[in-house]
C-alpha cells in the first residue's frame, strides 16, 4: 500500500508540442493518502487513461514525477512498482483454467505451491469463484472474466494500487450495479489504495472517496462528491457532474458583484479580480426557485420524471433550467426566479472567482 | 534485443532478394558470358535480351495473353463471387454448408489430376488455346478463394445496415452498389488480390490448354528452356519481366493487405 | 450474424455454382469414367472395375513417389511453419519498416512458378550459379542436376524461399490483432517472453496458423511446377513427386486408366486431410 504523489505531470505523445492540444497532460499534480478509493472523472480523451498508466508504469511522462511512498518510481516498470490493473475488457489466459489464472502473477513472483494455493482460494472465496476454479477461464462470462483479472491482482499482497480502467464498459447494465457494489465492497475489506477511471460521473461518485475531475488535460477539481456538487470550481465539473448539470450564464462583474440580467445578484463569492475576458454565473437547477419577484423568465417546457419536474425556461441570456419536486405548482407563461445565494457562483474564465 | 530484432527481417529479406538479384543479374549478360564467366554483376552489360522481348512477337505476346486472362479471372472471379458471399454471409438456405464446403474442396484436388480431362473436355467445347479456356479453368480454385475471402469480410459487416437501408427506401440493388459495396472495398481488394496472384502464377493448366495464340508467358519460357541450347540469358529477361505485373499489384494492394488480413475471414 | 431463412438465395449462388461446376464436374466425371477402364487408345475403352485400383494401390512406383512425397512435405511443414512465425514475430508493427518488409516479403509469392523454378535452376548451377558457386568454392561437392541428396536440398530451400511469406504474412496479421492490453496485463504479472508467447500469442493465433497449416500441406502435397522445371524430377527419380509422376503417366505414357485411378487416390487423401483440419477449425468457430 502506499501514498501516490504525481509532481508537475505532463505528457504528450507527439516529439513535438507546438501548443496546447499536443499535450495529453498539462502539469498534474496530485496527493493522494494511503488506502483511498479515488476516481478519476472526465470525458473521453481528457487524459485519464494517460494518467493511469503512467501511474502505472505502462507509459513514461515526458515531464514530472511519479511517487510511491516518497520514492521516486518515475523510471519503474510495472512489476518493479508492485501495481495491478484492470482494463476496459477482461484480459485472461484463455488456454489456463480460473485457478492457474489467479496463480499466474504468483507463479511468477516465486511462490511456493502451499501459498500459492492458499492465496488463490481465499482471493476465489472473496470473488465468488470458487465453484469455477477448476474451468477453462474462457467459457466465462464478461464479468465472471473480468472478476478473474481483478483477482490476478488481488492475490499479490504486495500491492501498492489498484487501478482501473473504465472496467465495466463490457458488462451488462444489469450486472453493472452488482459489480459496483461489490467493488466498494472489496474496497472495505481489503483497504487497498483504488484508482478508477470512468467517464460515468455514477460509477466515480457512488465508488469513490475523492474524486478528481479532469478536462483536457488538466485537473480541474479534486473533492469529495458533494463538494463537487455543491461547489464546482470549473465550469466543465458544473456541467459534466449532476443531472441536469448547472446553468451558466453570461453575466457582468459590476462593482465586485454580480450583475444578471440587469439585475445584481447576491452570490457566495467576493470578487476582487475583475480582468476576466468571460464572466459567467452560475446555479444548479436544484437551488432555483420560483418567487414573486426576481430575474424574468419564460417558461418552455415542464418534464416530469416521476421523482422530479425538470422545467425548461428562456431569458435575455439564455436558457435556465430548474428541478422541482413533483408535488410543486409550476406556473406558466411567465414567471419569476431567484438564485439560492448559497450556491450561486461567479465564474471568470471559466474558473470559480474567489 | 531491440537491436537483434531487426536483424532476422533483414537477414530473410536478403535471402528472398538474393535469386531475384541472379535473376536480373543475369538478364543484362549475353548467353556467352553467362556461361564463360562467373561474376556478380554483368561484365559485359547489355541490353539485348530485353530486346529480343520487346521486339519478337512470339514472346511478348506471351505477356499480354497472360495478361489478358488474368484479368478476365479476376474480373469474373469476383463478379460471381460477390452475389455468392452475400447470400452466404446473410441468409440460410438448403445445402448451404454442404455447398461452402464443396467449394472448399475443389481447391484441394491436384491441378495435375486435371491436366488431362481438361485438355479433352475444352477441346471438346471448342475452347482450346483461347484465353477464356484458361480464364474459366482458373476459376475452378479462384472463385471458392473470393467466396472464402468475400463472406469473411461480409460477416463482419452487420446486417444492421441492410434493414436500415431498406428502411430508409433503398432497392436492393442501390443498397448493394451504392452502400454495400464501398463498405467492403478493402476485402475487394484483396480478393482481387489473390485470384490475380493464383492466375498469374499458374502454369500447369496454361500450358495444357494452349497451343500459340494464348499461350502465356510461363509456357513460352519453358519452351525456351526445354530446347537445346540455353538462351539462358534470355530466359532470365523473360522471368524478370514477369515479377513486374505482381511487384505493381502489390505496391497498390499495400495498404489494404495490411488492413485487410487482420480483419475479415483471417 | 442471425441468418434468414431464405431458399431464394440460391439465386445469388448460382453464377458461382455454375463456374465451379463446369470446371470440377465435368473433368470429375472424366477421371472417375477413365479409372474403371482401359483404353485401347482412339477411344476404345472395356470395363475393367477396380483393377487400376489394386494395381495402384500396390504398386511399386506409387508407393515410392508416395512416399516421397510425405516426406518432402512433412521437412516442408517443419521448416516453414516455426520459420514463419519466428520471423513474424521479429517484424516491425509499426514505422517505415512496415509496408517495406510486406512488400519485399511477399514478392516470392507474385512469381510465375515456372519463373521460380527456373530462377532457382540458374541460381543452383554448380558453376554459374551463385549458390552452386558458392557452395563448391567453400568446398562442399555441390551438384543438383546429379547427385540426389544435393536436389532435395535444393528443392526444398526453393521450396522455403518460394512460401515461407505466406506463413509469415499470415502469422503477422494473426499477431497484429492482439490488442496491447494482453501484453501490459502480462507485463504486470511478471510473465517471461516465452509465457508471453505460450499463454498469449500462439493461442490468438490459432486460427490463422491452421489455415497456414492447411494452405502449406495442400500446396506441397500437390507441388509440380517448381520441381518439374528445377530438376524434371531427377536426378533420376529422386526428387518425382507425386503430381509429376502422376503427368508423367498421365500425358507422357498416355495410361489413362491407372493415371485417373491414381488421380481419385490422390485426390482422397488430400481431401481426408483437410477435412480433417477443416472439422479442427470449424469445431472452435461453432463454439466461440
Amino acid at each position: 500500500m502506499a501514498k501516490i504523489t504525481l509532481k508537475k505531470l505532463s505528457h504528450s505523445y507527439l516529439t513535438k508540442q507546438n501548443n496546447n492540444s499536443d499535450w495529453a497532460l498539462r502539469g498534474v499534480d496530485i496527493d493522494w493518502k494511503d488506502g483511498g478509493a479515488y476516481a478519476l472523472l472526465g470525458p473521453s480523451g481528457c487524459g485519464k487513461t494517460t494518467l493511469l498508466n503512467i501511474i502505472s508504469g505502462l507509459l513514461k511522462p515526458t515531464k514530472g514525477g511519479v511517487f510511491f511512498d516518497d520514492k521516486d518510481v518515475t523510471t519503474l516498470n510495472p512489476v518493479e512498482r508492485d501495481i495491478a490493473q484492470i482494463f476496459q475488457f477482461p484480459v485472461i489466459y484463455d488456454t489456463m483454467t480460473v485457478y492457474d489464472n489467479l496463480a499466474f502473477p504468483l507463479k511468477n513472483r516465486g511462490l511456493s505451491e502451499t501459498e500459492i494455493d492458499a492465496k488463490v482460494k481465499e482471493i476465489g472465496a472473496m470473488l465468488e469463484l470458487t465453484p469455477t476454479l477448476n474451468n477453462k477461464a474462457s467459457g466465462l462470462t464478461a464479468d465472471g472474466k473480468q472478476k478473474i483479472s481483478l483477482g490476478r491482482g488481488l492475490v499479490r499482497s504486495d500491492v501498492n494500487v489498484i487501478m482501473f480502467d473504465e472496467p465495466l464498459t463490457v458488462i451488462d447494465p444489469h450486472l453493472k450495479w452488482v459489480l459496483r457494489s461489490k467493488l466498494k465492497e472489496l474496497h472495505q475489506k481489503i483497504n487497498r489504495t483504488m484508482i478508477y477511471v470512468t467517464h460515468d460521473q455514477i460509477e466515480a461518485l457512488t465508488f469513490a472517496d475523492q474524486v478528481v475531475v479532469m478536462h483536457e488535460g488538466q485537473i480541474v477539481q479534486t473533492g469529495t462528491p458533494v463538494e463537487l456538487f455543491e461547489k464546482p470550481k470549473h465550469t466543465f465539473v458544473g456541467h459534466f457532474i449532476g443531472s441536469p448539470g448547472m446553468n451558466i450564464l453570461p453575466c457582468e462583474i459590476k462593482n465586485g458583484q454580480i450583475n444578471f440580467e440587469g439585475k445584481t445578484l447576491p452570490s457566495n463569492t467576493s470578487i476582487k479580480k475583475t480582468n476576466f475576458s468571460k464572466t459567467q454565473v452560475g446555479i444548479r437547477p436544484e437551488f432555483v426557485n420560483f418567487s414573486k419577484e426576481g430575474i424574468e423568465v419564460k417558461i418552455k417546457r415542464v418534464s416530469d420524471t416521476g421523482r422530479h419536474k425538470i422545467i425548461d425556461t428562456e431569458c435575455k441570456s439564455g436558457s435556465i433550467k430548474i428541478l422541482a419536486n413533483a408535488a410543486d405548482e409550476i406556473p406558466s407563461g411567465n414567471a419569476h426566479i431567484t438564485f439560492d445565494q448559497k450556491y450561486t457562483y461567479a465564474y471568470g474564465d471559466n474558473w470559480i472567482i474567489e | 534485443m531491440k537491436k537483434i530484432k531487426w536483424l532476422v527481417p533483414t537477414i530473410y529479406i536478403i535471402f528472398l532478394m538474393l535469386p531475384i538479384y541472379w535473376l536480373l543479374n543475369m538478364s543484362f549478360k549475353t548467353t556467352t558470358e553467362i556461361i564463360n564467366v562467373y561474376s556478380l554483376w554483368p561484365q559485359d552489360f547489355t541490353l539485348d535480351n530485353y530486346k529480343t522481348i520487346f521486339t519478337d512477337s512470339t514472346w511478348y505476346m506471351g505477356y499480354v495473353n497472360s495478361i489478358i486472362y488474368t484479368v478476365i479471372n479476376t474480373l469474373t472471379s469476383v463478379a460471381a463471387a460477390l452475389p455468392a458471399a452475400y447470400a452466404f454471409s446473410r441468409y440460410k438456405f438448403l445445402g448451404d454448408k454442404h455447398l461452402f464446403f464443396w467449394l472448399l474442396t475443389n481447391r484441394m484436388a491436384p491441378p495435375a489430376v486435371f491436366a488431362l480431362p481438361f485438355f479433352q473436355f475444352y477441346s471438346s467445347v471448342n475452347l482450346f488455346d483461347t484465353h477464356i479456356a484458361i480464364a474459366l479453368s482458373h476459376c475452378l480454385f479462384n472463385i471458392p478463394l473470393a467466396v472464402w475471402i468475400l463472406e469473411g469480410f461480409m460477416s463482419a459487416v452487420p446486417k444492421e445496415l441492410d434493414e436500415t437501408a431498406y428502411v430508409d427506401g433503398y432497392s436492393f440493388g442501390r443498397f448493394f452498389f451504392k452502400i454495400f459495396i464501398p463498405t467492403i472495398a478493402a476485402g475487394i481488394g484483396i480478393t482481387m488480390f489473390f485470384c490475380f496472384m493464383f492466375s498469374w502464377v499458374e502454369l500447369l493448366l496454361a500450358k495444357t490448354l494452349t497451343a500459340t495464340i494464348a499461350k502465356p508467358i510461363a509456357a513460352i519460357m519453358t519452351r525456351t528452356s526445354s530446347t537445346s541450347g540455353y538462351e539462358l540469358g534470355l530466359l532470365a529477361a523473360a522471368g524478370s519481366l514477369t515479377i513486374i505485373p505482381g511487384a505493381v499489384v502489390i505496391y497498390f494492394v499495400r495498404n489494404y493487405i495490411a488492413k485487410g488480413f487482420a480483419m475479415g475471414r483471417v | 450474424m442471425n441468418k434468414t431463412l431464405n431458399q431464394k438465395a440460391w439465386y445469388f449462388v448460382i453464377p458461382v455454382f455454375v463456374l465451379v461446376a463446369f470446371n470440377a464436374v465435368v473433368p470429375l466425371m472424366t477421371v472417375v469414367n477413365y479409372s474403371f477402364q482401359e483404353t485401347f487408345g482412339s477411344n476404345v475403352f472395356a470395363w475393367e472395375g477396380t483393377r487400376w485400383f489394386k494395381e495402384i494401390l500396390h504398386s511399386e512406383r506409387f508407393h515410392a513417389s508416395l512416399g516421397r512425397q510425405a516426406i518432402f512435405t512433412f521437412i516442408i511443414l517443419i521448416i516453414q511453419l516455426p520459420l514463419g512465425i519466428a520471423i513474424a514475430l521479429t517484424m516491425p508493427k509499426k514505422g517505415w519498416g512496415v509496408p517495406v518488409c510486406l512488400i519485399l516479403m511477399s514478392m516470392p509469392l507474385l512469381i510465375p512458378w515456372n519463373v521460380v523454378g527456373a530462377m532457382w535452376n540458374i541460381f543452383a548451377l554448380p558453376d554459374i550459379g551463385f549458390l552452386g558457386n558458392s557452395l563448391n568454392s567453400i568446398g562442399f561437392d555441390y551438384n543438383f542436376t546429379q547427385q540426389s541428396g544435393d536436389a532435395w536440398f535444393t528443392t526444398i530451400l526453393m521450396d522455403v524461399w518460394h512460401w515461407t511469406s505466406l506463413v509469415v504474412l499470415l502469422s503477422y496479421a494473426g499477431l497484429n490483432s492482439i490488442q496491447p492490453a494482453y501484453y501490459q496485463a502480462a507485463e504486470i504479472d511478471g510473465a517471461s517472453r516465452w509465457d508471453v508467447f505460450r499463454y498469449i500469442e500462439l493461442p490468438k493465433m490459432k486460427k490463422v496458423l491452421t489455415l497456414a497449416i492447411l494452405l502449406r500441406f495442400m500446396d506441397s502435397f500437390m507441388i509440380y511446377t517448381e520441381p518439374f522445371v528445377l530438376t524434371g524430377g531427377g536426378p533420376g527419380n529422386a526428387t518425382n513427386f507425386l503430381s509429376l509422376d502422376l503427368v508423367k503417366m498421365a500425358l507422357g505414357q498416355f495410361d489413362l486408366g491407372p493415371a485417373a485411378a491414381m488421380s481419385l487416390i490422390y485426390f482422397l487423401i488430400v481431401l481426408l486431410v483437410c477435412w480433417i483440419f477443416y472439422s479442427l477449425m470449424m469445431k472452435d468457430e461453432g463454439r466461440a
